[in-house]
């Protein structure tokens, strides 16, 4: 069904794909994604979340990608966090 | 007290020595003293495109390293009054010229002249901060193209970060038939995304390389659509308000165009 819709739907403008291409390259760019700006907000993370989970601090993967949007209709950009829990804490329990 | 203006891009290509040759010779057609510096070491293009390559006894690092005076280093073009080209050297290293050297050459060249327009490298190594080192004011070229526009809001951060505030946007080689068609980003799209100032827009015209090829600026050629956009935005910097383009009328496409950029039907 939604394919459908999608199929019916006037194709967008090439300058349309060029400004939402530059937009979410901006993004990144202007937002100084530096491997040291993710790490201040990976470490800002464990910091919170070892209050209540054990998780796998090697394996933690954080980064700064694209996702659609709830409509579907466009694509905006997403911090995406994996991270592994290796146990709850005490302190995550009692307040479950 | 002259003003340094540095034309940069970021992206290589996009017209940064076309547009200093146009603003540099539009401005002298106004009757100010103007130098033209060509940064690009190594590279050298300016005295090219101003016609002016057989002229070039000295450059740039000459005068940087008191080899011979600032006055001998300096071409007079002879077409157009008040007009010097200060040429880079064809055969030296970029580092040959670091940045407190170039602001000394600036403060030097500002005292006797109303304009020092610095024609920058692409990129954003030492080039690019040799060129901004003594400028007062910016100007930033980009085409509407995604990795031009980029670019240039790379290069936007880098003056702000160096204190070179409140650049101003000149848009090449726009061709409004592409803008009318949803194939090309419009003026307005760009500003949308860069939130700076524009200074000019510049069509794509093959007047350019028409002019190019003879050495003679299209800033000079009543005819080119480009050469009067050259004007306007030579008008813009000496303070006067001249009204942008409407990229939306109804006239057939090169009757547009004229309109546009402020050309009387024949
Ligand atoms: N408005 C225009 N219409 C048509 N051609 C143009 C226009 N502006 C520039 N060009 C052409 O584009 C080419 C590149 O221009 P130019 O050398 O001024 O760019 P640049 O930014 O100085 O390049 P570089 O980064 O290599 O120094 C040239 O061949 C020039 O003639
Ligand atoms: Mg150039």
């Amino acid at each position: 069904m939604v394919d459908l819709f999608k199929f019916f739907k006037k194709k967008d403008s090439s300058k349309d794909v060029a400004k939402e291409r530059l937009k979410l390259v901006l993004i990144h760019d202007r937002s100084n994604v530096s491997p040291q700006f993710l790490e201040m907000v990976k470490s800002e993370i464990i910091r919170v979340i070892q209050n209540y989970m054990e998780i796998d601090e090697d394996t933690l993967d954080i980064q700064l990608t694209k996702t659609n949007s709830d409509d579907g209709e466009r694509i905006v950009p997403a911090l995406v966090a994996n991270i592994p829990i290796k146990g709850m804490k005490n302190a995550g329990r009692q307040s479950l | 007290m002259g003003e340094v203006i540095v034309i940069t891009s970021g992206k290589g290509g996009v017209g940064k020595t076309t547009t200093t040759a146009n603003l540099g010779t539009g401005i002298a057609l106004q009757g100010k003293k103007v130098v033209l510096i060509d940064t690009d070491i190594g590279l050298r293009n300016l005295d090219v495109v101003m016609g002016l390559e057989n002229r070039i006894v000295y450059d740039l690092v000459d005068v940087i390293e008191g080899q011979c005076r600032l006055k001998q280093a300096l071409i007079k073009d002879k077409r157009f009054e008040g007009l010097y080209l200060l040429p880079a050297p064809q055969t030296r290293d970029k580092n040959a010229v670091a940045p407190h050297q170039m602001v000394d050459l600036c403060e030097e060249l500002k005292k006797e002249y109303d304009y020092i327009i610095i024609d920058c490298p692409a990129g954003i190594e030492q080039g690019f901060k040799n060129a901004i080192a003594g400028a007062d004011r910016a100007f930033v070229v980009t085409t509407p193209e995604v990795s031009a526009v980029r670019d240039a809001d790379r290069i936007i951060g880098l003056l702000e970060a160096n204190e070179i505030r409140n650049p101003q946007l000149i848009v090449n080689r726009v061709r409004p038939d592409m803008v009318k068609r949803g194939d090309m980003m419009s003026i307005e799209d760009i500003i949308d995304i860069l939130a700076i100032g524009l200074i000019g827009v510049v069509p794509d015209d093959e007047n350019i390389i028409i002019s190019t090829n003879r050495g003679e600026p299209a800033v000079n050629d009543s005819k080119s659509i480009a050469g009067q956009a050259y004007r306007n935005i030579t008008r813009r910097i000496l303070g006067e308000d001249v009204p942008f383009i409407n990229l939306n009328n109804s006239d057939g496409f090169l009757a547009k165009m004229k309109k546009l950029f402020g050309i009387k039907p024949a």
